[in-house]
């Protein structure tokens, strides 16, 4: 992607972000229960339901790559799974302030949510073990695009079954007794959503537009010293594809 | 293709695994052994002799869990190093008929430990053993979940450098849903009192529907393992 576009992604993002923690802060009323904590929810959940999204389109990204073999679908796959990961840690460190403050304690086992956000986490955290231990390229793509489509599907399973061990369920912020959230509340979680969307979008687009640089400095490299072969570049070893991919 | 239907060719890898297992006895002796030691580190570790409810199905599905996985990490072993993945490679055979055959081979090894692990675990924690009649469809399905997530991952590890590592590190956070359904319908089946049938058909239910699911997406991607 091209450096002016980029920017404008950045850009957007900034004043997204900007905007909706202006709106949450000075404009949205606090929840009456909680208070001003509650205020966390318009970043924990865009997190979560974004970091979620990732992992379904890493999971789209798989598919077309075992269908087309097209190594820059792996590498898109790479891109959303790793982006949702670190987002990842961000709703579990979020969610577990949340709990703090709610329930007093940093972690509780009756939310279903958070305990299957929890699960997911742990098996998407495999997927770089998985790759750093198969080196070859190639078959390291395959393979990861197969652990990708089946931890896809592992998704809405996970909280089908998670959520039918509670015995008690929480009350859900977007249905509550009477109705749901009030009109500003909503005007501030879709900023904020918004916002957290175009975060992970921009960070997507900087990570593969990085990715394309640097295979094509070590293309460049190896064009101009012929004898130096191992030109696979800083961190290049788990990253899908970088040799063969067109900028 | 013109070669051999996909069923034949799942009965002759199925037969060559048994037959293998028959002469070498490499895995279902160890899951026996290692199932009955796992129940003895269970009672001290727990400080317990008697198990019901929640306790007993913990201690059942998570020693079948763990014998399922030195399987499940020796699955593939003999392929990788006699050559059998370029053999189903060369064969005019579809690939997924060697994904059944391990699925299944898979099955009768768990089912085979079971017949042993199921009568040791009532002699040594329970009371009486009216909870474990209703609790063998539970944990049939769970074999079913262990086959198929086991058959799928296994030549993914077999064939990683970190090979004894990555089928653990990814099974187990895979299989929690179905340890979640199987412990939930357990724990109330081994109740003291005699087992409760509350929300045993939905529980059964989950359980096949994962069964299901892993099994298309094993039939759909498993090819993809086999390319070279």
């Amino acid at each position: 992607m091209n450096p002016n576009r980029l920017r404008t992604l950045a850009i957007i993002t900034a004043a997204l972000i900007g905007a909706g923690f202006a709106l949450v802060f000075f404009w949205v009323p606090n929840e009456a229960d909680q208070g001003f904590i509650q205020k966390i929810f318009y970043l924990h959940v865009p997190l979560a339901i974004i970091a979620l999204a990732g992992f379904v389109i890493g999971g789209i990204h798989a598919i077309r790559h075992l269908r087309t073999g097209d190594p820059v679908h792996d590498m898109r796959a790479y891109v959303s799974i790793h982006t949702s990961v670190i987002f990842g840690v961000a709703v579990l460190i979020t969610g577990a302030i949340w709990a703090k403050a709610s329930w007093g304690r940093w972690w509780v086992w009756d939310e279903p949510t958070l305990v299957s956000f929890l699960i997911v986490f742990l098996l998407y955290a495999t997927y770089y073990p998985l790759r750093y231990a198969i080196p070859d390229r190639e078959r390291q793509g395959r393979y990861a695009s197969v652990f990708a489509i089946a931890a896809g599907a592992f998704v809405p399973l996970n909280f089908m079954v998670v959520r039918m061990a509670q015995s008690l369920v929480h009350p859900r912020t977007f249905a509550t007794a009477d109705g749901g959230l009030p009109g500003d509340m909503w005007v501030g979680f879709l900023v904020c959503f918004a916002g957290i969307a175009m975060l992970w979008l921009t960070l997507v687009c900087f990570e593969m537009t990085a990715k394309r640089t640097s295979a094509q400095l070590s293309r460049l490299r190896r064009a101009l010293d012929g004898t130096a072969r191992a030109g696979g570049g800083v961190g290049a070893r788990i990253a899908p594809g970088t040799a063969n991919v067109p900028s | 293709m013109n070669g051999p239907s996909t069923f034949s060719a799942v009965a002759t890898i199925l037969g060559k695994d048994l037959r293998v297992e028959l002469r070498t006895l490499q895995s279902i002796p160890a899951m026996v052994l290692f199932s009955t030691t796992i129940y003895v580190i269970f009672r001290f570790g727990l400080d317990r002799t008697q198990l019901d409810g929640g306790l007993a199905t913990g201690v059942l599905l998570v020693t079948i869990l763990f014998a399922a996985l030195l399987a499940i990490n020796r699955l593939f072993v003999a392929e990788r190093e006699q050559g059998g993945f370029e053999a189903i490679r060369l064969a005019p055979v579809d690939g997924t008929a060697l994904f059944l055959a391990k699925a299944l081979a898979l099955l009768v090894y768990l089912t085979i430990l079971e017949l042993f692990a199921i009568p040791v675990f009532w002699l040594f924690f329970l009371d009486s053993g009216t909870g474990l009649l209703p609790m063998l469809p539970v944990v049939l399905l769970l074999n079913g979940a262990l086959a198929t997530t086991g058959a799928l991952i296994s030549p993914i590890a077999t064939n990683s450098t970190a090979r004894d590592l990555i089928g653990p590190l990814i099974l187990l956070p895979l299989l929690v849903p179905p340890m979640v359904a199987a412990s939930a319908a357990g724990a109330k089946l081994l109740l003291a009192g005699g087992p409760d049938y509350d929300k045993y058909a939905s529980w059964l239910g989950a359980l096949g529907l994962y069964d299901a699911i892993f099994l298309l997406i094993g039939w759909a991607v498993f090819d993809f393992l086999l390319e070279d």
